[in-house]
């Protein structure tokens, strides 16, 4: 049983990939909302970043299975919807990371993870998950996914 | 009471929409859109799940997915426009496109409602609904203002689907208890802007406004079409034959 240390809890999450963007952490991506001490209990409140999001019961999944290898038993995952998950809540850091990763991070302009071009066009308005849209470059050529602002 | 109806109302009209969608997953015209329609669908599916789990918590017995898979047709209460077959792409493109204008204005003002919950769930669909008009509205006027055989299709599209338009802006007992207390949304309040959003749309797709008609009706009541039963039959199935089957 853990005290009632939610700096610990922090830190074990942000060990926990995103599933589908494993460059980023479930805290960076901001799903994670909150960590209280309550009653004996770390409530942990989770808000979807799309409601549709197959990821969100993965991630639940991983999120369980981290705290219980460390050792910690004594939590509940709830989950929240409002305020509605926003892409603004991604730091520098995290966009930079997704950059890196080869993922054009949110922007009202899709810019070019490869080469940044800002000279790029809209292939599809739905990407490979809910999250992303498709794009090309119109400079270096290469197909590229950006993350929609939401 | 009538908050679990009206909950129900907004669940349904997702969960069938989605289930709908579903069917052109693995059969889209392109893959982009194959992915866009599936996208479009799961979307939906999310919604309806956070609708149908304030319905359970309302209900206070029944699961959300007993609400999902244990009713029968006339015990639903979704539009009768979203149970409407696929038929082509440009059917499917019409019906979208008009549930989609309408979701808009629907979930923004519900996103202002007195009830949490409903406040809270209407907001996280906003997001997503806006980009289902956005995408739905650009093949209304792609296919509108491309060949003369696509024109043709669409605006028979139209055409076809209009008769169930009139549902969105209707207003029975419960709607009107519902928005009373400033929960719920007055539909009537709606029209001019959805009116607004179609004739733009259409004005750019040079489609023509189909004319004024006989409106179907009946859906708040739990009043059908055919469509309804064969969709559920295919969306029951697993949990009728298997009751508690686990993932």
């Amino acid at each position: 049983m853990q005290n009632g240390n939610t700096n610990k809890i922090w830190e074990l999450l942000n060990t926990v990939p995103d599933p589908e963007i494993p460059a980023i952490s479930v805290v960076e991506l901001g799903v994670i909302r909150d960590v209280i001490f309550q009653e004996n209990s770390f409530i942990i409140s989770i808000t979807p970043t799309y409601s549709g999001c197959p990821a969100v019961k993965a991630f639940q999944d991983d999120i369980k299975i981290c705290l219980q290898e460390n050792g910690i038993e004594n939590f509940e995952l709830k989950i929240v919807y409002s305020p509605a998950w926003t892409t603004d809540w991604m730091t520098e850091e995290t966009k930079e990371k997704l950059r890196k990763y080869g993922i054009s991070p949110p922007s009202e302009k899709a810019i070019c993870p490869q080469c940044n071009s800002k000279s790029t066009t809209l292939v599809s308005e739905f990407g490979a998950t809910a999250c992303k849209s498709f794009h090309k470059c119109n400079d270096c050529l290469e197909p590229f996914e950006h993350f929609k602002c939401i | 009471m009538s908050l679990l109806n009206y909950t129900l109302r907004i669940a349904d009209s997702s969960l069938i929409s989605a289930q709908r969608l579903s069917e052109w997953c693995s059969k889209g015209p392109t893959l982009e859109e194959d992915i866009a329609l599936s996208n479009i669908s799961l979307d939906l599916f999310g919604q309806a799940n956070g609708f149908l789990e304030y319905a359970s918590e309302i209900d206070g017995n029944k699961s959300a997915d007993d609400f999902a898979f244990k009713r029968n047709e006339r015990e639903f209460y979704n539009l009768k426009i979203t149970e409407q077959e696929n038929g082509h792409f440009g059917d499917t493109i019409a019906r979208l496109f008009f549930c989609s204008a309408f979701n808009f204005l629907f979930y923004t003002e519900l996103s202002k409602s007195k009830d949490e919950t409903l406040s809270a769930l209407a907001a996280k669909s906003l997001k997503e609904v806006k980009y289902h008009l956005k995408h739905s509205k650009s093949w209304m006027i792609r296919l509108g203002d491309g060949t003369e055989e696509s024109k043709l299709k669409i605006q028979e599209s139209l055409n076809s689907i209009w008769q169930f338009t009139g549902e969105f802006f209707e207003m029975d007992k419960i709607d009107i208890e519902i928005s009373d207390y400033g929960i719920g949304v007055n539909n009537t309040s709606l029209k001019e802007e959805w009116n607004k959003i179609v004739n733009d749309t259409l004005d750019q797709a040079k489609l023509t406004r189909p004319e004024d008609m006989y409106m179907q009706t009946g859906s708040k009541k739990g009043l059908h079409t055919e469509c309804l039963g064969h969709l559920l039959s295919e969306m029951q199935y697993l949990p009728r034959a298997y009751p508690d089957a686990k993932w």
